[in-house]
């Protein structure tokens, strides 16, 4: 028998039975359904979490100090003043893939700006730090080499300082606020930015030239930290690998001696990050899984069901001279059809409901190829697969006795 | 002289039942020539049934030979006995087996659906002349559930007929129904036979072996007597009920 046939044989057996039909396939779609969901929003959170960390700088590199043992108390992370000028300048001049580096030294302090105040850290950093952190400004100039050589009092406020002191609305470019008792000057406004990955507020933020904060502030020559940036985020690694290696020899460390130092790149975070993410994803594509199994066994148990009541028909089938292979595919015809619909309309159910959970949940809308190309596949091998034992035995049966059959 | 339709030689059944054999037939011989009219008739346990599956080519015989339209069916496969079937043979059965749920056309088409040499647009066509040559042309679109007794027995009637076989195979195919259905089906019977059909009816009811031209009386697995008889008509016989139910 040809193909066009058979498959027009097991479409007209499966009409003839609707409610049986859409009910079998009700396993597959829901099965394929949750696969497609399921992945789709695994997906969608690491990419929303990815994206998120990424506008902290996604090559960025942090490098601390390392904690510090007084005889026998530890003083708490970053608490050895080892990171210091020499260091800031060989890591600028000796280095091909670290891109830009800036110390930071920070310092909590009151701001007052007329009747307003508001309690915030001042980070002491070099011009290269908006590039590294990867902020804009949104008015006004980002304090010069030149400020950082003369200690210059000026800085750059983010915009929930902005909120916060200047409540009527005024251009704060120009004003001076104080912090404590010494009177700075604002000379540039940054773009928000909202919170980072850990939910902080990444706008509430003063920046000053990190000598300003050295020398008038704090009275030190060490930093708290360097940031650098790698020159691209593959290249975050050998940056790191670099930076250890100038900070080792500054510090006169013999090898096999533990670094005085610790440095973390945003690659690894987002690695580690999207490493959970991606196991949850797995984890729930395995749980939706199970339902496209049961699924599929409810195709074998329908079509098992349905051979034994097509018995009659099966031998007359037969007795008008159709050969057993005509009778095992059929059937196996009606079981892919089953299941390949139910996957097409699974599939459009799955991505309509990633869809809605994408706008309820705030996260981009992800449609994974892969997925839909994957399940398509499962649900043709769930047909075959589950459809193969019933066939076979609806084509062994004896002509004879199945015309019998009551 | 007419030609040899079907030919049995000394055929022999055994079925092995437990470790006992059972011989269903003990070496039946005849022949059928075209456009006879043959019942067959027997009790149960005779081996009517056992020797239809034979002629039918759904069984094959222990020993002896049969030979349909020329073809020995000796040293045929499963998939040879298979087209054999869809090519040469038309079955009528006692409980009609159409597909439920199906047109009477979709119906009748059926046996060309497993003939590849068959277009869709032929296998229509001749499905509807079948069902045309049956009365039932204004009845191609009902579904079994919305036809009598009758009226499935004439589709399935049509559906033996349209694959255009050499040989018509009724096992019991007024079993099921009324007296006077029967005879409105022994007389269908009847016209194919006239327009040159060759039928071998398989009964029990002697009253509608009269209606055929030949009788062949199986008892143990063999023939006890297998001569002409004098036909009767269908058509009268029913005018004649017809007749009795007016008075």
């Amino acid at each position: 028998m040809n193909i066009g046939n058979l498959i027009k044989i097991a479409i007209s057996s499966l009409f003839r039975n609707k409610m049986r039909t859409a009910l079998t396939m009700l396993g597959i779609v829901i099965g394929i359904a949750s696969v497609i969901a399921m992945v789709s929003i695994g997906q969608a959170s690491t990419q929303s979490v990815k994206s998120e960390l990424s506008t902290m700088g996604s090559n960025m590199i942090m490098i601390m100090p390392a904690r510090q043992h007084r005889g026998g108390v530890d003083m708490g992370m970053s608490s050895s003043k080892s990171l210091d000028d020499k260091d800031l300048l060989s890591i600028q001049k000796n280095t091909r893939y670290v891109a830009a580096v800036s110390p930071m030294v920070s310092s909590a302090k009151q701001l007052i700006y007329g009747n307003n105040n508001h309690s915030c850290s001042v980070n002491g950093v070099s011009d290269a730090y908006l590039e590294i952190r990867k902020y804009e400004l949104a008015d006004g100039v980002m304090f010069t080499e030149e400020d950082v050589k003369r200690y210059n009092k000026v800085c750059v406020i983010g915009q929930t300082v902005v909120k916060e002191l200047f409540t009527n609305g005024e251009n704060p470019i120009g004003k001076s606020i104080r912090f404590g008792s010494i009177p700075m000057t604002v000379i540039g406004v940054l773009d928000s930015k909202g919170q980072n990955g850990m939910g902080e507020d990444q706008d509430d933020i003063v920046l000053a030239p990190y000598t300003t904060i050295q020398k008038r502030f704090l009275g030190i020559n060490y930093f708290n930290m360097l940031f650098a940036s790698a020159t691209s985020e593959d290249e975050s690694e050998l940056a790191a690998t670099e930076i250890t290696y100038i900070l080792r020899s500054n510090h006169g460390i013999k090898s096999g001696a533990t670094d005085d130092f610790d440095i973390r790149t945003q690659e690894e975070l987002v690695s580690t990050i999207s490493s959970v993410t991606s196991l949850m994803t797995t984890l729930l594509a395995a749980i939706a899984s199970i339902s496209l199994v049961v699924g599929g066994i409810g195709i074998m148990n329908i079509m098992y069901v349905t051979v034994t009541e097509r018995t009659k028909e099966i031998g007359l089938r037969m007795a008008i001279g159709a050969h057993n292979r005509d009778i095992m595919l059929q059937f196996l015809c009606e079981s892919v059809i089953l299941s390949l619909i139910g996957g097409i309309i699974g599939i459009i159910f799955g991505l309509i409901i990633a869809y809605v959970a994408s706008k309820l949940m705030h996260m981009p809308y992800v449609v994974s190829e892969m997925a839909i190309l994957g399940s398509f596949l499962v649900c043709a091998i769930t047909g075959i697969f589950f459809g193969w034992y019933p066939a076979k035995k609806a084509a062994n049966m004896d002509p004879i006795s199945a015309l019998r059959y009551e | 002289m007419e030609k040899d339709i079907l030919k049995v030689e000394n055929l022999e059944r055994v079925f092995r039942v437990g470790s006992e054999d059972v011989h269903a037939l003990r070496g039946v011989s005849f022949s059928i020539k075209e456009g006879e009219f043959v019942s067959i008739m027997g009790t149960s346990g005779s081996g009517k049934s056992t020797l239809l599956n034979i002629l039918g080519c759904l069984d094959t015989p222990s020993a002896g030979d049969y030979i349909i339209d020329g073809v020995s069916i000796r040293n045929l496969s499963k998939n040879e006995l298979s087209t054999l079937r869809n090519r040469k043979i038309g079955f009528v059965f006692q409980n009609y087996n159409l597909l439920a749920r199906t047109t009477a056309l979709e119906n009748v088409e059926l046996p060309l659906f497993y003939n590849n040499t068959v277009p869709a647009k032929e296998r229509r066509e001749r499905a509807e002349a079948a069902l045309k040559l049956v009365g039932l042309e204004k009845r191609m679109e009902h579904k079994p559930n919305q036809l009598s007794g009758g009226q499935q027995q004439r589709v399935a009637i049509a559906r033996a007929l349209v694959n255009d076989p050499v040989i018509l195979l009724a096992d019991e195919a007024t079993g099921n129904l009324d007296t006077r259905t029967s005879y409105e089906i022994m007389s269908l019977f009847q016209d194919l036979h006239e327009q040159g059909k060759t039928i071998a009816f398989v009964t029990h009811e002697p009253d509608i072996a009269t209606f055929t031209t030949r009788k062949i009386k199986l008892r143990d697995g063999q023939i006890i007597e297998d001569a002409p008889i004098n036909t009767q008509s269908a058509a009268e016989a029913l005018a004649a009920i017809n007749l009795q139910k007016e008075d």
